[in-house]
């Protein structure tokens, strides 16, 4: 799926990163607590979160993410967008509750993908 | 491959926004040196939740990356109030951390476990009142 598709599928506006849309992404996941992140994600390329800080975008540099959708129509701030700019990170905007944001990704193929042991 | 590279941090206590940086500046630096992926994301990784622990827990605390051609060594030092059992603190969902650092994503519990899972070797050696070292190793 491409970060364009997803875009579409989640009616998400785009904060940052328009040069990336077409890039393809294989797995997601959806969690607001990064230390959960930081443990049990291993290789997925998106990170769909209600969390609005600066370690959301650390997170996913440290993950190498590669686009982070914000959920329930949260904003971030320009300095989160910079941030993420400079790390080459997509960040989309979607008003879509986290579990239906989801879902409706995962119904239209993007799984979960591999598991940290 | 760059032997016996030093890289020092001094990690703000008072900004739990800049925390973390020192983690990403150490991975833009070892991607650079051309480590494997999956060695700068182990290393970077554990880096992270130390400095955050450090931010949350130490008022800050002072960071050092050596990097030799077997191994790469991350030390964070702290003047902080120290851990009283650290068996208790390794265990995955034990956090003394305070509310108002769950509403920002961390104190689930997992920072010293997270450490230990993507690191070689795992040390920490702490005073009560006095501070915390924790020293890490990951094999290259």
């Amino acid at each position: 799926m491409t970060i364009r598709e997803i875009c579409d599928l989640l009616g998400a506006k785009v904060l940052c990163g328009e040069d990336k849309l077409e890039n393809e992404v294989h797995s997601a996941c959806g969690c607001d607590m990064m230390s959960d992140v930081l443990a049990y994600v291993k290789d997925q390329a998106v990170l769909l979160t209600g969390l609005v800080n600066p370690q959301v975008v650390r997170t996913a540099v440290m993950m190498d993410m590669r686009c982070i959708v914000f959920v329930r129509g949260k904003m971030p701030n320009e300095d989160i967008l910079e941030l993420a700019c400079e790390a080459g990170i997509a960040v989309l905007s979607t008003d879509e509750r986290l579990y239906v944001a989801c879902g409706k990704l995962y119904c239209s193929g993007l799984r979960g993908g591999g598991v940290a042991e | 491959m760059t032997e016996g590279i030093r890289f020092h941090y001094d990690v703000d206590g008072d900004n739990f926004t800049s925390a973390g940086e020192a983690s990403v500046n150490v991975k833009k630096k070892l991607r650079q040196m051309g480590f494997d992926p999956d060695v700068i994301r182990r290393v970077s990784i554990a880096m992270y939740e130390g400095e955050i622990n450090m931010v949350i827990h130490a008022d800050g605390g002072e960071a050092d990356v050596e990097v030799l051609s077997d191994k790469i060594i991350i030390t964070l030092a702290d003047k902080g109030p120290g851990i009283p059992d650290i068996e208790q603190a390794m265990q995955e969902g034990f956090s003394t951390a305070p509310d108002n650092i769950r509403s920002l994503g961390f104190g689930a519990g997992m920072g010293l476990p997270n450490m230990k899972r993507y690191t070689d070797s795992l040390e920490i050696e702490s005073e009560v009142g006095v501070g915390t070292t924790v020293r890490m190793t990951v094999n290259v």
